[in-house]
């Protein structure tokens, strides 16, 4: 496992540098075995982390999760310009019938990624969600995004 | 092509630079933390990625292109952790979310800059 992190980490560090000079691959050898000697000594390295594998699926909740975070921008930044200064801030209670913890981390992610909506809490069975407006919120509890991870195989 | 792109690339720098002013703006103009914290998340999702989109653009096909995008990658990811520990904290300090809308009725020492329309 240390030896693949260490592979990989080398790999990362060249895409980084682009120099093939001795020196410096010597002196990126020598940060990625002391990362990897960090590693183990914090023992990170272990079998529980979980990893999304990439999907079509996943690839397409980015691609919406995108279009919405840009309708989400132009909204928000209507509302800073506009001299009356249109909100309805409000921290609701967000039900959510979500419960593998991967998903509802990605859910709860997603939330605070999209500007006007924002996650505090997760509980067991529910979110807390800040919004800047009313539209936010009822945006939310219509659950399209829900609906979206709900679908998603991971 | 080249003006193509060139056009292409300043489009996205001035729409990146607006709304990391947007979101300045934002902070000094939103009430309190929580609606704050929306205002500077327009500077990281949107603002951000399209001024590095903007640059890659100017680049080309390139290793520095590659590094732009893992940089906007890690702006992106970073985001949530560094909202949701601000928020944890301001929640922890006991602040509460300012509810309703500031606008119609007054919030007492919550007020700032409103053009008074009543």
């Amino acid at each position: 496992m240390y030896y693949l992190v260490a592979f990989v980490l080398y790999l990362f560090w060249l895409l980084l540098s682009g120099h093939f000079t001795t020196l410096l691959l010597g002196l990126g050898g020598l940060s990625v075995l002391m990362v990897v000697w960090f590693l183990r000594r914090m023992d990170r390295v272990d079998g529980e982390v979980s990893f999304m594998r990439p999907s079509f699926g996943l690839l397409h909740f980015v691609g919406w999760l995108t279009w919405a975070v840009a309708k989400a921008n132009i909204d928000v930044v209507r509302r800073i310009w506009d001299p009356k200064l249109p909100i309805s801030p409000n921290w609701t209670r967000l039900d959510t019938q979500i419960a593998t913890p991967l998903k509802k981390t990605l859910y709860a992610n997603s939330i605070t990624l999209t500007p006007g909506t924002l996650t505090t809490n997760a509980r067991e069975d529910h979110l807390m969600v800040h919004c800047l407006t009313k539209e936010n919120a009822e945006e939310l509890r219509g659950g399209e995004m829900e609906r979206r991870i709900r679908k998603l195989v991971l | 092509m080249s003006f193509l792109l060139d056009a292409l690339s300043g489009l996205c720098l001035l729409t990146g630079g607006f709304l990391c002013v947007s979101g300045g703006v934002g902070l000094l103009r939103l009430p309190d933390f929580f609606s704050r914290v929306h205002a500077a998340s327009v500077t990281e999702t949107l603002g951000t990625p399209l001024i590095l989109a903007g640059l890659a653009l100017q680049m080309g096909p390139t290793l520095d292109t590659v590094k732009l995008l893992i940089v906007a990658a890690f702006v992106l990811a970073t985001n949530p952790t560094a909202t949701h520990a601000m928020v944890k904290a301001a929640l922890h300090d006991g602040q509460e979310p300012l509810v309703g809308e500031p606008t119609q009725e007054s919030t007492p020492g919550k007020q700032e800059a409103e053009p008074s329309d009543s």
